[in-house]
């Protein structure tokens, strides 16, 4: 903790020299919470399984001042979405990528641009939002990014905007050294408006990565958002991500993350549903296998009358994998009406591996329909044996069966094209060749 | 309408059943907690050194320890010195020698609470050990039971008479580093019951303890400890009840189990401690550590607790599954009024190979209540074959009370088997309008409603005991619908 709060005395002036003046005004404030609060320790319930001091006290290397990476990701990184047409973004570890914009240009008035250009482009409207979801007083890796955070993405939909496109970011962590990366993403969806946004996560280098993203969305009045992400980085990748959504009246979002391959993953999800008549789905898909650690933390909070939520988290760990799920729903008074379902299935593969479930209900007002199951087992001994019995191989009928529990949230995915990717994906990952596609650097290594 | 307003009314003068206090001489020492008190107890009791090397190490860790604060309530602040630690209604005024004769003014108290201490008085079958304060008043049928080798006295005088036996199992399931309250009690623990089946025997009769809290400004620290050796089968019951006080009277028990090989133990409370007043204030803090061990292969062990009383309860019976194809249940039915607020539930520690355990919890709140389940199910990396089955159900009657539910599962082996399913409802028009049409009017359907809903856990209790909680389940829901 010492060394961070070195380093941004250190660093002040260089922080806000490469930053714009809206990302700057939280800093200090966001530097005394951090002081006073430290890294949270597993006595924390909400960082329980997560050691965070352990993963943030070795050195890396950080870009403050904002050195342009030798790179340019359309010839790096080719393992784009077949037959999905998207509006392509680069994000390069924390930095807009704006050397390549893609060639359809997004509906009028729609902005998906560097935060800090943002920043600078339409401060009010960044002001307006920027830090008022994540609180750095909330959580100490809040504070952590908000402190450190120069760039990232911003995306602004208008008002009864459709953008029927999906808008997919993919950010690449590229360096020669270890480092640190302070991603920060803005996602502002007016009333009515409606976008899907795919995030993808690749480290196209092997070096060590420790990435903190704190993601605030605002889904306004009938607004509909899909956003999903997607990791497959590698072990020696640490990521730590915190998305804050909040949901106004009668909008509707579908959050799904989906971690495919990394190296210890905390994911943090509060979501607000601050609005009637709201709905919201949030899915996860955990693949774990080595020593790879995958943490997902949700907090789903009702605040008002006769909305919806749905949570279905699956985890699929093998060897020595560490996972945790902990997901909170909170019925406040007077939020009746409410209906909220909650479901987390794990299957373990191997004697190691290790999960940790917690599925948790905190209900204040009576009228509501709410419930939660968890489980743990392994595939079906009669389901594995009616396969070998019809000339299944062993190994290849524990794939299908694996195939079809991740298949629940799979389904779940809207987009046909990105539905049949994962598809692709998740069985490659299970026959162990991820990773490894034609062409692009990253597979290579 | 009117003839509701009058119910309301009736309802709303209801007291407390079991509110009265016993005016009985009672020898009090003086308030506060330091280790001249321990030694006091100790001495009191006319403890070995050992137990008394024992409470003092308990009382040292306890003095480091701060007070947890993790649960889900809101703990008032507990001045551990303005509490007296033993109270001892038994004492009599001139010092005669001889055995002590019991105070007729006793027998009464416990005649009224319903629990005779004649044993021809006596519901055949029960054999009771009665606990007021911090001293054991009488422990029914023990020549009874002797015949057949089975101790069943108070904790007290099985210091005294089977110090071996006590000392080789006191502290084995919960030490005193367990936690806050266990290391208080360890310290000053006074009377509870010490049960010991023998190899082979069935328990005859139903044992059962019945605590009674009566003087002021004291806390009820008991400790009981049951021994089922191999092959042997005991069912224990354990009953509570409080005098009405504004203040809060600490409770901080711990009982521990020790199940041997094939051996089976039932154990189940019907916990009615003074709940408070409709503003929430007084009441028992009833903080217990109660855990059993299932060291032997092919043990049973089932947890069966009603809940109604106490301002605030927190504890969760646990059972620690080491001894390989073991077995244990818990069934809870909590419900809580007013201000009470409850955070309960069990821990499963699944550590043997093919152990077995199933948590069935209810939670019924109503008024401004809070509930909580909070359970932990633990798969040892070695607990092959280990198998889970846990639902939590809440009820909510009233708009301003709250239920929840945190639900903890660690497994470590591949093996296991562990589900976890809760739902959060309340009760429907459609049930009420159902029972209307049919002439039962709402409060009563409700009591019918949550009988039902409770019915799964209520079978599990012995009969009398069951007859009790239902009535239980009436009394403490009444006035909460409306």
């Amino acid at each position: 903790m010492k060394q961070y709060i070195e380093l941004y005395e250190q660093c002040r002036g260089m922080l806000n020299g490469h930053s714009a003046p809206v990302l700057n005004a939280l800093r200090e404030e966001a530097f005394g919470h951090f002081r006073q609060m430290g890294f949270p320790s597993q006595k924390v319930e909400r960082y329980k399984y997560t050691d965070v001091a352990r993963h943030f006290a070795p050195d890396f290397g950080l870009n403050l001042n904002r050195l342009s990476i030798p790179v340019n990701p359309y010839e790096v990184f080719k393992c784009d979405v077949p037959n999905l047409s998207t509006s392509l973004y680069f994000v390069v570890n924390d930095q807009f990528y704006d050397k390549a914009l893609p060639a359809v240009p997004l509906p009028e008035g729609v902005v998906v641009d560097s935060l800090c250009r943002a920043a600078e482009t339409f401060p009010e409207l960044v002001k307006h939002h920027y830090g008022t979801l994540a609180r750095s007083r909330k959580d100490a890796l809040n504070a952590l990014n908000t402190m450190f955070c120069q760039d990232g993405l911003f995306v602004y939909v208008p008002r009864n905007v459709v953008v029927e496109r999906p808008i997919q970011i993919v950010n690449v962590l590229r360096s020669d050294v270890s480092l640190m990366v302070n991603r920060r993403v803005l996602v502002i969806l007016e009333e009515g408006a409606s976008a899907t946004l795919l995030f993808c996560d690749h480290a196209m280098d092997s070096h060590a990565f420790l990435t903190t993203q704190v993601i605030e969305t605002f889904v306004g009045e009938n607004a509909h958002l899909e956003l999903y992400e997607l990791e497959e980085t590698h072990v020696r990748n640490t990521r730590f991500s915190n998305l804050y959504a909040d949901q106004k009246a009668y909008s509707s979002a579908v959050l799904d993350n989906i971690t495919l391959h990394n190296g210890v993953t905390r994911n943090r999800t509060d979501l607000t549903l601050s609005g009637e008549y709201a709905e919201t789905t949030l899915n996860g898909l955990v693949i774990a296998d080595k020593e790879q650690q995958v943490d997902n933390n949700t907090l789903i909070d009702h605040r008002v009358p006769h909305c919806q939520s749905q949570q279905l988290y699956k985890y699929v760990l093998d060897d020595k994998a560490r996972c945790a799920f902990a997901g909170r729903v909170l019925v406040r008074e007077g939020a009746q009406k409410t209906v909220s379902q909650e479901t987390n299935a794990n299957l373990l593969g191997s004697r190691e591996a290790r999960i940790y479930t917690q599925p948790m209900l905190e209900i204040y007002a009576d009228d509501v329909k709410c419930s939660h199951g968890s489980t743990v087992g392994q595939l079906g001994e009669q389901a594995m044996f009616y396969m070998q019995q019809r000339g299944i191989p062993y190994e290849e009928a524990r794939m299908l069966l694996k195939f079809a529990f991740a298949a629940d949230v799979l389904s779940t995915i809207h987009l046909d094209a990105l539905h049949d990717r994962l598809n692709y994906l998740v069985d490659k990952r299970f026959r162990g060749e991820l990773n490894k596609c034609e062409g692009c650097r990253m597979c290579k290594n | 309408m009117e003839d509701r307003n009058s119910f309301v009314r009736e309802v709303a003068e209801k007291t407390y059943e079991y509110g009265f206090t016993t005016d009985v001489q009672t020898e009090i020492i003086d308030k506060g907690l330091n280790e001249d008190v321990v030694r006091l107890i100790s001495q009191k009791k006319g403890e070995p050194d050992w137990l008394l090397e024992f409470r003092l190490e308990a009382f040292r860790y306890w003095q480091k320890q701060e007070e947890p604060r993790w649960g889900h309530l809101k703990m008032p602040v507990i001045d551990y010195q303005d509490i007296s630690y033993y109270a001892d209604p038994t004492k009599p005024s001139d010092k005669k020698e001889g055995p002590r004769e019991i105070d007729p003014e006793l027998m009464k108290t416990f005649d009224k609470l319903g629990i005779p201490l004649e044993e021809r008085l006596a519901l055949s079958g029960t054999a009771v050990d009665a606990v007021m304060d911090s001293v054991s008043v009488k422990t029914t049928f023990r020549e009874k039971l002797r015949e057949k080798g089975i101790i069943f006295c108070s904790i007290s005088e099985a210091v005294r008479e089977h110090p071996e036996l006590v000392r080789e199992y006191l502290g084995s399931v919960v030490p005193y580093r367990d936690n806050y309250f266990a290391a208080l009690n360890s310290a000053v623990f006074s009377d509870g019951s010490f049960v010991y089946i023998p190899e082979g025997v069935r328990c005859p009769m139903e044992l059962s303890t019945y605590f009674r809290i009566n003087a002021r400004g004291t806390g009820q620290f008991e400790r009981t400890l049951i021994v089922c050796c191999d092959n042997a089968y005991v069912s224990y019951l354990e009953g509570c009840t409080a005098p009405m006080r504004d203040e809060n009277q600490l409770h901080a028990a711990i009982v521990e189990i020790v199940v041997m090989e094939n051996a089976e133990v039932k154990y189940s409370t019907v916990q009615n401690w003074y709940p408070g007043d409709k503003e929430g204030k007084g009441g028992v803090l009833n903080l217990v550590t109660k855990r059993g061990h299932l060291r032997g292969a092919n043990s049973r062990l089932s947890w069966t607790q009603v809940e109604t009383g106490s301002a605030i309860t927190w504890k969760y019976p646990s059972c620690v599954l080491s001894g390989e194809g073991s077995q244990a249940e818990f069934y809870s039915v909590a419900v809580t009024n007013n201000f009470q607020q409850a955070d309960t539930g069990t821990k499963m520690i699944h550590l043997g190979k093919n152990t077995k355990s199933t948590i069935i919890s209810k939670g019924i709140s109503a008024g401004k209540s809070q509930n909580s389940y909070r359970g932990l199910v633990k798969v040892g990396s070695k607990a092959e074959g280990a198998r889970n089955y846990s639902s939590c159900d809440s009820l909510l009657l009233g708009s301003e009370c709250g239920a929840h539910t945190f639900p903890y599962m660690d497994v470590q082996n591949d093996t296991a088997i562990v589900e976890h399913e809760a739902t959060t409802s309340k009760i429907s028009e459609e049930q009420l309008l159902y029972c209307n049409q049919r002439g039962i009017p709402t409060e009563e359907a409700v009591s019918l409603i949550v009988n039902g809903y409770a019915k799964d856990v209520i079978n599990k209790l012995p009969m009398e005991f069951a007859v009790e909680a239902q009535k239980l389940l009436g009394v403490s829901l009444e006035g909460s619908v409306g």
